[in-house]
């Protein structure tokens, strides 16, 4: 056997391993978290190392501690569900009014500066936001911005604007332009081009952007802990759950449902607009 | 950078135009960079207000005492000092922190990128499923942060930890490991003791598997930009699939490995979340995002929070200038 053969046979082989593995590794934390939030926790107890418990066994306990209000004796997720949604909402929405006019700027205008603001945007883009912590939590605290879910929002928005310009702005640029100047022979204003002309045919860039933007303000931590953490009620799931594994009577199946709570829109959102997502993402990568 | 800029077709014609035309109001080029400026300054307002001055303040901060008792006396033209940088410097551990974060920093970057180089290798053909396998692999990059986390946790757990009680059924290991408690973990290999770091390799190996999807995206998406006729002319001259990709995937894909490994080592290097919620910096994971938080809400001690985050953008922008300088002259390149 020549060495072709033979490494066509091996890779071959290898391939589906390294497919089989793949899928297991990423997948498997996932079926867990579920498959845990639906075993009753003596059962656990009984026998830790099992998968899987028959369906006669399921308990929807756990959810109903998790989503209960606090006051009723349970977790209060609904709340923090409902505060999560309207952080990403809006941040969503300001986001997209912001970045594309900039996109449009960006891509289509010749301005002074232009170059120097691209390079600002990857800077912010690439900027720790451990640094940015430190004085935004010292603003807020003086504007009394801090344990306000307006104030995270408004660093939610500069935190999404460079990367959702980046994105929109590859996208933009492949839109003729000769679309837009028998628009402007019409008399259209630029407002009206970019509201008729443009936006409609970067629907899918925007939309995968606004998704995009949604999942970061969801899966957001770190600011939510710092601006949000002294008033229960102001908590996003991320921060409640995180909050849940410090008290010591919860049970992790009960952690497990708050975990499922918080990653079952982003699962859902995400395979409803895979290709949507991937392509944005990695737009404008294959030119590099 | 240098890259000469050529000037576009639009701008030589104003330029040729301008001295002998008649004096208009507004050039078209005037107009367009009077509304270039206008779309952008949203962006610019909200980029400058919460994140360029803040930046700057931060720079201040760190060269002043302040506790947030104290804030309000913070100012310009407050009273400036080293105490926070020596503070910071001289307080224990922090040049281990420093170490930590370089060790974590380059295992997540290197383990990451490898993994996702693996995977777009792998799911690079077409097969029944492949857009749905896809998606799977992606799933840990998009799923929020405290839920995987939790899930690891549980999964590693010494008391009831799955991988725990399997090892120990299967595998025949004689205790429990705590996979994200334990600093040292002592290994005999044919009679040779040897320490592993064992919170800190959990916490590499989870940064590898969260981060490894982004590095397949990229990756793949090169892959399939690649032209045909390249591999078909190698498969010609009768090159095996491992001389295909040293000799041809490889050179085409390295300018975006490249890339990959800055852009991981930058996001890396300042990541709070992951190692914060698995160990909370304990056991040997104590990067130096995580003291930055424990100066900040521990002790309120806001000077030196921002000299500790001082001091991790500078050993960043030191880290980066050390590789473009001595061993990225190829990305250089390829982006001027």
């Amino acid at each position: 056997m020549d060495r072709y053969t033979f490494e066509k046979r091996l890779f071959g082989v290898l391939r589906w391993m390294v497919i089989t593995v793949l899928v297991v590794v990423t997948l498997f934390p996932f079926c867990y978290m579920l498959l845990l939030s639906v075993r009753p926790i003596e059962e656990v107890l009984a026998n830790p190392g099992g998968i899987w418990a028959g369906p006669s066994e399921w308990t929807i306990e756990t959810y109903r501690e998790v989503l209960t209000p606090a006051d009723a004796g349970g977790q209060g997720f609904l709340r923090l569900l409902a505060n999560s949604a309207l952080v990403s909402a809006a941040a969503t929405v300001l986001t997209l009014l912001v970045s594309i006019p900039g996109s449009y700027a960006v891509s289509r205008l010749r301005f002074t500066g232009r170059r120097q603001v691209h390079f600002l945007f990857l800077a912010v883009y690439l900027f720790p936001s451990i640094l940015l912590a430190i004085p935004l939590f010292v603003l807020f605290t003086r504007l009394g911005l801090r344990g306000s879910l307006a104030g995270l929002t408004i660093v939610y928005i500069a935190q999404t604007v460079p990367v959702s310009i980046y994105m929109l702005r590859n996208y933009l640029s492949t839109i003729p332009e000769s679309l837009e100047e028998a628009a402007a022979v019409d008399g259209y204003t630029r407002l009206q081009i970019i509201r008729k002309v443009v936006l409609p045919l970067a629907a899918p860039a925007v939309m995968a952007n606004a998704l995009y933007v949604f999942m970061i303000a969801w899966n957001e931590f770190l600011f939510a802990l710092l601006f949000l953490v002294e008033d229960r009620a102001d908590w996003t799931v991320s921060l409640g759950l995180a909050q849940l594994s410090g008290g010591i009577e919860v049970s992790k199946t009960v952690l497990m449902a708050g975990s499922v709570v918080l990653t079952l829109p982003i699962v859902i959102i995400f395979f409803a607009a895979e290709r949507l997502l991937t392509e944005g993402l990695t737009a404008g990568a294959d030119k590099g | 950078m240098v890259t000469t800029h050529e000037p576009r077709p639009a701008e030589a014609q104003e330029r040729r135009r301008r001295p002998t035309g008649p004096r208009r109001p507004l050039t078209r080029k005037q107009r367009e960079n009077r509304a270039g400026l206008v779309y952008l300054s949203p962006t610019l307002i909200v980029v400058i207000v919460v994140v360029i001055l803040p930046i700057l303040w931060t720079v201040m901060l760190a060269f002043q005492r302040i506790r947030l008792i104290n804030v309000r006396r913070a100012g310009v033209f407050g009273q400036y000092t080293l105490a926070n940088l020596e503070l910071v410097v001289t307080s224990p551990g922090f040049w281990s922190s420093l170490w930590t974060t370089l060790v974590y920093t380059v295992g997540s970057t290197a383990l990451s990128v490898l993994f996702g180089l693996i995977a777009a290798l792998a799911l690079r053909g077409r097969f029944r499923g492949r857009t749905l396998v896809r998606a799977s692999v992606l799933l840990p990059y998009v799923a929020p942060v405290v839920a995987v986390t939790f899930v690891w946790e549980i999964l590693l757990s010494p008391q009831f930890g799955l991988a725990n009680n399997w090892g120990t059924r299967f595998l025949g290991w004689d205790q429990p490991i705590a996979f994200l408690s334990q600093r040292q973990y002592t290994f005999s290999l044919l009679g040779l003791d040897v320490d592993l770091p064992m919170a800190l390799l959990t916490v590499i190996a989870f940064e590898a598997w969260r981060y490894f999807p982004f590095a397949f995206l990229f990756l793949l998406a090169r892959l399939q930009a690649v032209p045909g006729e390249l591999e078909e002319a190698a498969l010609v001259d009768g090159a095996a699939p491992s001389q295909t990709f040293r000799r041809i995937l490889l050179p085409q894909l390295a300018p975006v490995i490249a890339l990959l490994c800055v852009l991981r080592f930058i996001m890396t290097f300042n990541k709070f979340d992951d190692v914060y919620l698995l160990t909370g910096g304990g056991a040997g994971t104590g990067v130096v995002s995580v003291r930055v938080y424990e100066f900040l809400t521990a002790r309120f001690d806001i000077g030196a929070a921002a000299a500790q985050a001082l001091v991790l953008a500078a050993g960043l922008v030191v880290v980066l200038v050390i590789y473009l300088r001595f061993f990225a002259p190829r990305i250089e390149g390829e982006e001027a």
